[in-house]
């Protein structure tokens, strides 16, 4: 008998008293992840519908495969091979990695899923199922460490991301100042992931966080102070880019394989 | 005007003990500490209860209500639905000494396993002077009124007792973050002893500690992935590991 059942502790049986909603949040925190690895699982290995008229899908985006539509690549760079032991390889997947990997270790998201998926602890005060615990100190969790790595490549993301957007504002035959429910679709996923991404803790310490003197720094404190107010809405970041770049996903599919038309405003 | 509250008050011991049912009077305005010494005086004299100031500035009267770790004399009776049954224990990661006491002597053992602030030789005592900008954040940390919920909540030791040798917990964290981020303290090391030593590393970020925290000290945000951030400097950080190669290979 361990945690709140050892012997010296107050004899209770209930693993909790709480008489709130407790399970609700990590409920429907794993309904919501869990649709979003399937659907993201589903689309990585799908390799294709992800590119029509100037749109590019952001789980296919930057496309580095030999396999990609030509018009999707960046500027026609395709450094990898469409297969790899003669298994043909979705383009997704050689990227998907960075995104998956800064949204894995995200310090956010280790809270909603280990509460949610690994119910440790399910809540504040709810005792977990578990009979042993070593957090982050060995593998795999410690990898959770490689946090600022996936950081960095984030940032990489996001202007590839961006410059997506930015190239959605043509129209069909190439001709720019044109604006679409895509481009605007885009727009706002790369913009909330750029959002995302300086809220991020990391990106706090990195910018100002590390230093024991502020006042010799006056424009890092100034940063700091800026990341850090964002930092206050890194989970509703974190929330509504993934919706985002869900959302943008499904509309790049649903105009390519044309069950949606791309709606010109001008 | 007074009312009947339904109470259910965790009784006994180490050895043994349940849950007991009383009805008391509260009237509007009281918090749990009230009718619990209600009780004390008119139902259970021999009632174990800690506290001292009665304005949540003590830390003394920690205790769990309806299962969640709060102080009790800033828990209002009227945030509760008026036919709720209000149950209350004693902290459920500590050992219990008798009905809503407990043994929180492992916090003071850890508090003495902290490095202390170690101050730099050639500042004479007086000769200090630091900019507000420089003590702002730590002086978040400084609002701990030491009621160990942060303690009691944290899974690392609820959950599992075997953890409390190596896991210093998120009030000693605070403590760590507070003097790493002192302007001043000269002690080398606190980021791997904080890691290596006080069990940083065993903590996931499931802000439970946050949550409870009576100070609103943003223990988590603010201390804890702080603290993780500077031990990743250290440890794991890709700039930094290139740059040290690159020292390296110059020195060779």
């Amino acid at each position: 008998m361990s945690g709140v059942f050892s012997p010296t502790r107050a004899k209770i049986k209930e693993r909790t008293l709480r008489t709130d909603k407790w399970w609700l949040e990590p409920a429907i925190t794993f309904g919501v992840l869990f649709s979003f690895v399937i659907y993201a699982t589903f689309r990585a290995f799908e390799g294709a519908n992800y590119y029509k008229d100037h749109l590019i899908s952001p789980f296919y985006s930057p496309c580095l495969s030999q396999a990609c539509v030509p018009e999707a690549t960046l500027f026609g760079w395709t450094p990898v091979s469409a297969e790899i032991f003669n298994f043909a390889l979705s383009p997704a997947l050689i990227i998907l990695i960075f995104p998956l990997g800064f949204r894995m270790t995200c310090y956010y998201y280790r809270k909603a899923y280990y509460r949610s998926f690994w119910l440790s602890p399910p809540a504040c005060a709810v005792a977990e199922p578990h009979t042993k615990y070593t957090g982050e100190t060995r593998a795999p969790l410690i990898f959770q460490n490689a946090h600022r790595w996936f950081f960095y490549a984030g940032l990489v993301f996001n202007v590839f991301l961006t410059y997506d957007a930015i190239i959605s504002f043509k129209n069909v035959d190439g001709q720019w100042g044109h604006m679409s429910l895509g481009s605007l679709v885009l727009l706002v996923s790369s913009t909330l992931l750029w959002m995302y991404s300086l809220s991020c803790h990391t990106c706090r310490h990195t910018v100002g966080g590390r230093l024991k003197h502020f006042s010799k720094h006056p424009v890092r404190y100034k940063l700091w102070t800026l990341v850090s107010a964002l930092n206050h809405k890194h989970q509703q970041f974190a929330w509504f880019s993934l919706a985002a770049v869900a959302f943008a996903d499904i509309y790049v599919r649903q105009v390519a394989t044309g069950a949606w038309t791309n709606f010109y405003f001008f | 005007m007074a009312r009947k509250l339904n109470l259910r008050i965790w009784r006994g011991d180490a050895t043994d003990g349940g849950l007991k049912d009383v009805q008391v009077d509260v009237n509007e305005g009281e918090v749990v500490l009230d009718v619990i010494h209600r009780v004390q005086a008119t139902q259970m004299g021999d009632l174990a209860v800690r506290w001292n100031c009665k304005a949540g500035k003590c830390g003394s009267c920690s205790m769990e209500i309806n299962g969640k770790p709060r102080l009790a004399c800033m828990t209002q009776v009227a945030s509760f639905d008026e036919d709720e049954t209000i149950t209350v224990t004693p902290l459920r990661a500590f050992p219990v000494i008798k009905d809503l006491v407990t043994d929180v002597s492992f916090n003071y053992k850890k508090a003495m396993e902290i490095p202390a602030y170690e101050h730099p030789k050639e500042l004479a005592p007086g000769e200090a002077r630091m900019e507000q900008v420089d003590v702002e954040r730590s002086q978040e940390f400084r609002k701990c009124i030491e009621c160990f919920l942060c303690q009691n909540t944290c899974h690392v030791i609820r959950d599992h007792e075997e953890n409390k040798k190596s896991f210093a917990g998120p009030r000693f964290f605070i403590r760590i973050a507070e003097l790493d981020m002192h302007p001043l303290d000269k002690l080398k090391n606190r980021k791997r002893t904080a890691q290596e030593e006080h069990g940083l590393g065993m903590c996931n970020i499931t802000k439970c500690c946050t949550e409870v925290c009576p100070e609103h000290i943003k223990i988590t945000d603010n201390a804890i992935i702080p603290m993780k951030e500077r031990v990743v400097d250290i440890k794991y950080d890709p700039a930094r590991m290139f740059a040290g190669l690159l020292k390296r290979e110059k020195r060779n």
